[in-house]
């Protein structure tokens, strides 16, 4: 497919390797943000070309992996009532709640749907106008415009039976938790390029000013993965601390001025606890009062946190690269996809699932390319 | 789930600038697309489209940018090599 295969091209990827490996002079940490990329790199196998000095850590860019529980737990309750009918996309399916997942709710009967879009959702709840159409809203910025589409589009056709579970998260908020945080060891940044292709780069400049890390817009295929993180290194090997944009293809520094307002229309931004993290300040968006009709848990009740259950899961310190998947003790072993102890073992994006499906402890360490001497 | 996929506009349909969609090709699947987001798209444009709309246009003069800053490392490196 054009604009794909010419971006997985073999012997480029071989050159910037080596292009990268003359380049290092010293050990760097950089993180990319979106678990998309962390696939990626873990699939094609980017981070084992790189020189050893240079570490890839992997970041809290996969929504499903960081729901609150207690959402998780208001969704398994509505989609458990005779009246609804649950959709959802297809990963947060298998994240575990307190008791247990949406699946267990579909096997037991409940009408639980996966669907590609929640603009799908609106054409549901219009054949179906004796039942509760709901629609978990998970997403980044990325997401938030064909969710923000949803809703306003409900609103004008006047659908009385569609709502929305939110949890939207934003991501400059945790760019700026974790380099605010003690524990941080990243001194450069991949941006998410299809957030970026949405939202621009402007909110990132401050806090590559702020904090001097460099901030690399980057896309998702690996030469992509590549040249972002030649970038980074170029602008960290020179003491450069700028927001720089290798997805120029897709990504303006402005971004994408209708589906901003179309955000701003329907959305507020608001306080969001992420899983594993904990709550972050003005990091997600909920409704807006005006379309207070279409939230869920107005409808259905609100979700409560309950007390929190010790659990052996370290996702939290694996979402803020501080331990990569398979440090973990129960890596493969007592939590695997089909019995996953947290959600980065289940989404398709999830950095546990991305070592576990395409990695094994064995090849875990291989770095053939050795830094420039 | 921030996963999009480029894929060319094959046609558009609907006057309401609330009610635009076109139809995109993946590699020959066609699949409709909510075009909301993107007034500026005509027919034959690569767009990139995440869970049914369009958030972006694919600049094609960019398209290369990955290889001609490879090629421009490759030189400065020789030349430092060159130099040295």
């Amino acid at each position: 497919m054009k604009f794909v295969d010419e971006y997985r091209n073999r012997e480029a990827a071989q050159a910037y390797a080596r292009a990268i490996a003359r380049q290092v002079t010293r050990p760097w940490t950089i993180m990319e943000i979106c678990g998309g990329q962390t696939h990626t790199i873990v699939k094609y196998g980017v981070d084992a070309l790189l020189p050893k000095s240079l570490t890839l850590a992997h970041g809290p860019g996969c929504p499903v992996c960081v729901t609150p529980i207690e959402l998780i737990d208001k969704a398994v309750e509505i989609a458990s009532r005779p009246d609804a009918i649950f959709c959802s996309f297809g990963d947060m399916l298998r994240v575990p709640g307190t008791t247990h997942d949406l699946l267990t709710v579909k096997a037991r009967g409940g009408d639980v749907r996966i669907v590609y879009s929640p603009l799908d959702t609106l054409r549901i709840a219009k054949e179906h106008p004796h039942k509760q159409v709901v629609f978990f809203a998970v997403g980044f910025e990325t997401t938030a415009p064909a969710n923000a589409m949803a809703v306003a589009q409900a609103k004008r056709e006047g659908l009385t039976n569609f709502s929305v579970l939110v949890s939207h998260v934003l991501v400059p908020p945790a760019v700026e938790a974790i380099l605010s945080s003690p524990q941080n060891r990243v001194q450069g940044f991949l941006a998410a390029g299809h957030v970026c292709s949405v939202m621009g780069y402007t909110e990132y400049e401050p806090l590559a000013a702020r904090y001097r890390v460099p901030i690399v817009v980057t896309g998702f295929e690996p030469l992509d993965l590549f040249q972002g993180i030649a970038m980074c290194v170029t602008q960290l090997e020179s003491g450069r601390a700028e927001v720089e944009n290798q997805y120029a293809r897709a990504v303006q520094r402005e971004g994408n001025r209708p589906a901003q307002q179309l955000i701003r229309e329907v959305f507020q931004i608001v306080r969001r606890r992420w899983r594993g993290v904990g709550e972050i300040p003005q990091s997600g968006l909920g409704l807006r009062e005006t379309y207070a009709d279409f939230d869920a848990e107005r409808r259905f009740g609100p979700a409560v946190s309950g007390p929190d259950i010790s659990s052996e899961c370290l996702s939290g310190l694996v979402l803020q690269g501080v331990l990569k998947p398979h440090e973990c003790p129960a890596f493969a072993t007592r939590c695997t996809p089909e019995r996953p102890l947290g959600a980065p073992m289940v989404s398709s994006e999830g950095a546990c699932a991305a070592y576990y499906r395409y990695r094994r402890m064995d090849s875990i360490d291989a770095h053939p390319v050795e830094p420039a001497s | 789930m921030c996963l999009a996929v480029p894929g060319k506009l094959v046609s558009i349909s609907g006057q309401d600038p609330l009610e635009r969609t076109g139809k995109v090709s993946f590699g020959g699947i066609l699949k409709d697309v909510n075009l909301v987001c993107l007034p500026e798209a005509q027919v034959g444009d690569y767009v990139i489209v995440h869970v049914g709309m369009a958030i972006s246009r694919l600049d094609e003069d960019e398209a290369n940018e990955v290889f001609a800053y490879l090629k421009q490392m490759e030189q400065a490196q020789d030349a430092v090599d060159l130099s040295a």
